[in-house]
């Protein structure tokens, strides 16, 4: 008898093991669909053992695919195929009629186009919105993807959701949640991110439209991503297709491409045998052990023990208590103490995504536990939820993070030097000196991958947080995972896993990376001297030993961690409470708790053009509590931000100086409110109407504005200010202008301050990046000449040029040259002016003044997302870097100076030195490659004066809760 | 705030001189030459895991990853104990553009002034940056380094183009030694200016080396300059490329000196102006492509080897797509390598960029669209590179370009 022959496909993704037998015909014989939860080799070798059983002396052509299956594939020398080509494959064989191919797997995101070229794609290594992503998410609200699916079909509006990477998605997710958003709007964000990933990621200027095939195990398993995906889209059910086959169809594909291989066939014991003897590379790099022996671990123990506090029974106790609340981003602390600082209650738990939910059922079983016997005389609140809990709990304070995780350290080591807290989301570190809050470090969101990250990563692999991090403790060869952020440490730990890390291994390295992530990027610490001697360190995270032991390894030292280091911002608000009791708490009482409920409702805040998303919670006493808002205005209170602010007043001046052309005009041209105009613009304008022509501006920035243009960007790590470029120029052809201006300039204006005078490489090439990347841009339509504004005669010559066709005189050009320039200064004056009568009110009305430092783009409300509004609702008043660094002089550097809206911080940073009623804050975006040599400068000029250096880093984020805390931590430090 | 230490003349004879790794070849080569001019020197090659965290360590994390392998590599190399701080310098390129790659040798100062305030730094260039200090580069040094380049692009070129098809395995690099070491021993007795006798000699030696007909889907590498060629940052990509059956094709350093020298050239003709540096390099431009010239012409003639893009050509290949006036980073450079590669039939072309690299926004990512529209089949992927970036990830989506390419 002859052996039966078949074609064998195994796909190996990052989460699941497919395989897929065709015969001679294509026909699928056999699938599978399995979780491998990283254990890809014994996964793969259940699979054959599966298939040998019902296929008993049949002989196989195999391709193995997948990202994770190219390791094994090479190690087992077996043929691999890489899967967008598998996919191809497949879809060229069944659904011949397809335009695009959207594939999501676990940790890539691939795109094919078919028609018109045909082309393949794969998610950059900085992107996560995938398979893993929406998991991550759905722990992050405490449920499954499939929960998760099903609260989104009950959704009611969307919120934008930064979608270029989970981190960053998580950042505007949580605090949402700490908000009281609806988590059913939540779960469809969530959804609409990773559509929007997808086609600002992958399509990169191409347009899908077409028949679409969807695939990929998120695409099959969840109908509200598949409806999002139609939706924005604009498919109907005839062009967006779903196979039933797509979990597998990848495996499919490399079935079929086994058949048509000239690859050798094997039976199911030779594979089995091949897989089992597959030897990885020794290519991992590894650290060294935390313990040496169980006795070195038990010392560590016994050391750690020491420092902890006093309990005393709640049943029991009677007398006065203080309740202090830290209502964190992923979790929820709550401490209960006596006069005498014992511990009466403790509380340390995930919210789940209901925060007030959480503390109002604990503070009822306080009350439950200590009876009448007990009287709270005071509670304070920390944390993003703060403003929220104290609405509804009406607790009697609400403290910054960072004072009430000082208070705690303090109690258990007076002179503490050093703090570090790693949390759920935030790394945070302060200095202290002379018993003050000296200098702050916190992580940017771009790596918050803490204490979360290490949780989702536990559950991926099936373990609970407690039991993944013992693993580590002894494991032989720790893996050297890096100190990226989460997407790049996933991957990370996919290869060290395809290199044969054990679990224990990779527990250890995790916790590695972790201490590496806070000490290299966050601390940024060269020598352990910096830190000084006492080092406290806490948070959620600290409580693994793992974490601990390689932070003390990492600095070569001990540290100290009292037993509560979960509790610690709760333990601090709840000493604060204490100290500034009034001897009576309004917190609700027992009957009131009992009682508390409250719903919640998303609108839109039309206060202004930001339309900020807010949702109004109502509590069951009919008080009412908004948050989302970015303004006072939002939150139905008196604005005091024109007055004292300078970005406003700046923002409608510029806009104003779009001057009305009052004659027939030669021709309209659109100006592109992005980038460099937003410090040019009074001088086009002034210059085009001088000689005739009507100059017409694009709209306002708006997230719209950046959808419009969203398929046309190429880059997607590029800064946010350059993406909203790409709606601009799209808006501007909109409004039928005769051309676009947008010159490319090298060179920016030479203020005289700097070695040399460039533009950064993006502000000064962007016009190209444009005009090559949108459809409908041509040499007529767009007109982007190369000029150096410093050279007057090389100007008028471009501009005659340029202009040929309206036959203007290069002497008329010049005069309107020489009157450009006059309105460019004029414009600069009257900042400078505005800003001293801005810094004369503050001072008669005893205000602090930020210097809010960035770039002239950043008044951009779209960019600065209103952190200029947030900064003046704390009762400080707020002017730029360009409006006073005329004022100082130029320090010492160490860096090249050779950028001109650059070098304007260095000398701001210098005047603010000068000035103790200022503090500067940088506006960072992310992606701003030369920020990272900037805000080292700007950092030391102002710490060797005695001064603080906050940064901010905004992206197309726009939730401020990170951006608030930063501030009132300076507010509270500079007093 | 101290001022750094500066190179001094005593030093020449006292310190020794530690040069971070870019190109072997090339720099094996430069090396030998400063050497022969009276500079102890030395090419660091450390390439261990030490070299990424102490780059972490001491430099801003999201600094692009060229800076932080060179200033890492510096920083473990007076860690390791090797070298006498007090008796040791550091030299790094610096082309002074409007990058943020202008600030390399700052950083390193940076990350020098707590441990290491004693050690100099100096600055190689030709922008007339970083004017203090003894080490000069006069006429005779400059034209040696220009040979250098010269002969290590032939060498690189022909290596490339045999390795892949040697049919006895170790040939090519045989070859690649023994004329390392003829050159070196040239650049010391000063006999290294016959370069057309050197050339054809060159050319016999590896075309007498075995190579199978078989034929091989060929890879362009373009991009950043240091991720470009240095086998640190890049993973080793060419050796990755061989192994996938694949003939890498590495644009020749001369490519970036001419680029570098015809920039100054343009801006003197984009912002009309004159000065001494853009007559100089003009002068300097037309030499060093003269010698470019020379060598196309000796390869073409000798008949077996394909020969490097004429500059020139390679200038007027990009300028539908993208103005010469971009000219920070590798600017034009990139689109017009893409776009010769692309034309002489290699349609396979890997980016490869530091993650967040600010020119390759524009000139890479930026211009595959025009590029691809142009040249059908033209197959571009971008590749990052970064400390977090695994090599798993890279080396999927360059099997999915070559899938494509062997479609």
């Amino acid at each position: 008898m002859e052996t039966k022959k078949f074609y064998l496909g195994i796909d190996v993704g990052s989460t699941t093991v497919k395989t897929v037998i065709t015969d001679d015909e294509k026909n699928i014989l056999y699938s599978k669909y399995q979780r491998h939860f990283s254990k890809v080799k014994e996964t793969v070798s259940d699979q054959l053992q599966l298939i040998k059983d019902q296929y008993a002396g049949a002989q196989f052509k195999i391709a193995v695919t997948g990202s994770a299956g190219l390791g094994l594939a090479n190690a087992a020398q077996l043929p691999f195929v890489q899967e967008v080509h598998s996919a191809f494959i497949a879809v060229k064989e069944k659904y011949k009629d397809t335009d695009v191919v959207i594939e999501l797997g676990g940790e890539d995101a691939k795109i094919i186009f078919f028609t018109g070229g045909v082309e393949q794609r794969m998610n950059g290594s900085c992107a996560g919105g995938t398979g893993a992503f929406i998991d991550q998410m759905a722990t992050l609200l405490g449920i499954t993807a499939d929960e998760l699916d099903e609260l989104s079909e009950k959704a009611e509006k969307v919120y934008p959701i930064a979608s270029r990477c989970g981190v960053f998605a998580k950042s505007d997710i949580q605090p949402l949640l700490n908000q009281g958003a609806r988590r059913e709007d939540v779960a469809a964000s969530i959804f609409q991110a990773v559509v929007d990933q997808t086609v600002s990621g992958l399509a990169q200027g191409r347009k899908i439209e077409g028949n679409v095939l969807f695939l990929g195990g998120p695409l099959f398993f969840l109908k509200g991503l598949r409806k999002a995906f139609t939706r924005t889209l604009k498919l109907d059910e005839k062009t967006a297709f779903f196979p039933d086959e797509a979990p597998v169809f990848v495996a499919y594909g490399s079935a079929l491409f086994a058949l048509n291989s000239e690859d050798t066939y094997f039976t199911i014991e030779e594979l089995a045998n091949r897989v089992a003897q597959a030897k990885s590379d020794d290519h991992i790099a590894t650290g060294d052990r935390l313990f040496n022996s169980k006795l070195e671990y038990e010392n560590f123990i016994e050391r750690h023990k020491s420092c902890d506090l006093k309990y005393a029974q709640i049943e029991n106790y009677e007398g006065d208590a203080y309740l202090g609340i830290d209502a964190g981003s992923t979790t929820t602390k709550l401490v209960l103490i006596t006069p005498d600082c014992r511990l009466l209650y403790k509380y340390y738990a995930s919210n789940k995504g209901q925060p007030l939910d959480r503390i109002s059922k604990k503070l009822a079983e306080i009350y439950s536990l200590a009876g009448d016997k007990l009287k709270i005389r005071g509670c304070a609140v920390t944390g993003y939820g703060e403003d929220l809990i104290k609405a509804g709990l009406h607790a009697d304070f609400g403290i910054v993070e960072t004072v009430a995780h000082y208070t705690a350290a303090a109690y258990f080591c007076p002179d503490v030097d050093f703090i570090i807290d790693i949390g759920g989301q935030d790394i945070k570190c302060f200095k202290i000196k002379n018993g003050a809050i000296d200098s702050i470090m916190l992580n940017e969101a771009c790596s918050s991958g803490c204490g979360s990250f290490i949780q989702t990563f536990a559950q991926a692999m099936g373990y609970d947080i407690e039991r993944f991090s013992n693993l580590g403790l002894f494991a032989e060869h720790p893996v050297d995972l890096g100190s990226r952020c989460t997407v790049f440490m996933n991957s990370s730990v996919k290869q060290a896993q395809k290199d044969g890390a054990t679990v224990e291994d990779i527990s250890a390295g995790l916790s590695g990376s972790i201490i590496k992530n806070a000490v290299y990027k966050v601390i940024r610490a060269k020598s352990v001297s910096e830190l000084g001697e006492n080092i406290v360190v806490q948070g959620g995270t600290f409580l693994n030993d793992a974490v601990l032991r390689s932070f003390e390894k990492e600095l070569g030292r001990n540290v100290i961690r009292p037993a509560i280091a979960g509790l610690m911002g709760a333990f601090g608000a709840a000493l604060y409470a204490k100290e500034h009791s009034t001897g009576s708490s309004a917190i609700l009482d027992k009957e009131s708790v009992d009682k508390f409920s409250y719903s919640s409702k998303a609108f839109q805040c039309g206060g202004c053009t930001a339309k900020c998303n807010l949702n109004l919670i109502t509590f069951n006493n009919n008080e009412k509590y908004i948050s989302g808002n970015k303004c006072d205005k939002g939150a139905g209170k008196k604005e005091n931000t024109k007055e004292n602010c300078l970005f406003e007043y700046k923002y409608d001046l510029l806009l104003s100086t779009n001057l009305k052309q009052e004659n027939k005009p030669a021709a309209r041209i659109g100006l592109p409110l992005t980038l460099s105009y937003y410090e040019q613009l009074p001088f086009w304008s002034r210059l085009f109407t001088e000689l005739g022509f009507e100059t017409v501006i694009s709209n306002e920035s708006s997230r719209q504005m950046y959808y419009k243009g969203q398929q046309t960007i190429p880059s997607d790590t590029v800064c946010y200010p350059a993406k909203l470029a790409h709606g601009h120029i799209l808006d501007l052809l909109d409004q039928n202008v005769d051309f676009i201006f947008y010159p490319c300039m090298s060179y920016n204006l030479d203020e005289g301050e700097s070695q040399n005078h460039y533009n950064c490489p993006v502000v000064a090439y962007y016009p190209e990046l444009l005009k090559a990347n949108i459809p409908e841009l041509n040499d007529n339509n767009f007109k982007a000449p190369y000029m150096d504004l410093n050279r007057h005669k090389h100007v008028v010559n471009v501009l005659y040029n340029t202009l040929s066709e309206y036959s203007i005189s290069r002497k008329d050009i010049s005069t309107a040259l020489d009157k450009a320039f006059e309105s460019l200064n004029e414009y600069h004056s009257k900042i400078a002016q505005r800003a001293q009568d801005i810094i004369n009110t503050a001072r008669k009305e005893n205000r602090k003044i930020i210097v809010l430092a960035g770039r002239p783009y950043h008044i951009d409300k779209e960019i600065n997302h209103g952190i200029n509004k947030l900064i003046t609702s704390l009762g400080m008043s707020v002017i730029t870097e360009d409006s006073i660094c005329s004022l100082g002089e130029m320090p010492h550097l160490d860096v090249l100076n050779q950028w001109t809206y650059h070098s304007r911080l260095y000398k701001a940073a210098q005047y603010v030195v000068t000035q103790p009623d200022m503090q500067l804050v940088q506006l960072v975006s992310f992606g701003c490659g030369i920020d990272a040599i900037t805000t080292d400068e700007v950092r030391s000029i102002l710490e060797r004066n005695g001064k603080l250096y906050t940064q901010l880093k905004i992206d197309e984020i726009s939730n401020l809760g990170a951006a608030k805390i930063r501030l009132r931590s300076l507010m509270a430090a500079s007093k | 705030m101290s001022k750094y230490p500066v190179f001094t003349d005593e030093m020449k004879k006292t310190h020794t001189i530690l040069v971070p790794d870019m190109l072997p070849i090339h720099f094996n080569l430069i090396v030998s030459i400063l050497r022969s001019c009276g500079y102890k020197m030395e090419l660091l090659q450390t390439s261990t895991q030490t070299v990424i965290d102490e780059g972490l360590k001491n430099v801003h994390n999201d600094t692009c990853y060229p800076a932080l392998l060179v200033i890492g590599q510096f920083m473990e190399a007076l860690n390791s104990g090797r070298y006498d701080p007090n008796t040791t310098a550091l030299m790094l390129t610096q082309t002074g553009g409007g990058c943020r790659a202008s600030n390399y040798i700052h950083l390193l100062r940076k990350a020098l002034a707590d441990k290491y305030p004693q050690v100099p730094v100096i600055s190689l260039n030709f922008s007339g940056l970083e004017k203090e200090g003894s080490f000069k580069l006069n006429v005779p040094i400059v034209m040696k380094l220009l040979f250098a380049v010269l002969y290590g692009d032939i060498l690189m070129l022909l290596y490339n183009q045999c390795r892949p098809y040697e049919m006895i395995p170790g040939e090519s690099d045989e070859v690649l030694h023994k004329w390392e070491k003829i050159l070196r021993d040239q650049f010391l007795n000063g006999k290294f200016l016959s370069t057309a006798k050197t050339y054809k000699k060159i050319l016999n030696d590896f075309a007498q080396i075995k190579r199978s007909k078989t034929k091989k889907v060929k890879v362009g590498i373009v991009g950043e300059i240091y991720v470009k060629y240095s086998p640190l940052a890049n993973n080793h990509l060419e050796d990755f490329l061989i192994s996938e059956g694949c003939e890498p094709v590495v644009p020749s350093l001369l490519d970036f000196v001419l680029y570098c020298a015809v920039n100054t050239v343009n801006d003197g003709k984009i912002y009309e102006f004159r000065n001494k540096s853009t007559v100089a390099f003009k002068i300097g431009y037309d030499v060093i492509y003269a010698k470019q010239k020379q060598m196309i012409k000796i390869i073409k003639e000798h008949g077996v080897f394909d020969p490097p893009h004429d500059f020139e050509h390679l200038r007027t290949a990009s300028d539908k797509y993208i103005n010469q006036g971009v000219k920070m980073g590798e600017g034009w450079l990139i689109p017009a390598e893409m776009a010769a590669l692309a034309e002489s039939g290699t349609e396979n072309i890997i980016c490869t960029q530091p993650f967040g690299c600010l020119p390759n926004h524009i000139v890479a990512k930026g211009m595959s669209r025009v590029i691809k529209q142009a040249y059908p089949d033209a197959n571009i992927v971008a590749i990052d590179y970064d400390p977090g970036a695994t090599k798993v990830n890279q080396e999927n989506r360059i099997k999915l370009m070559l899938a494509n390419a062997r479609r």
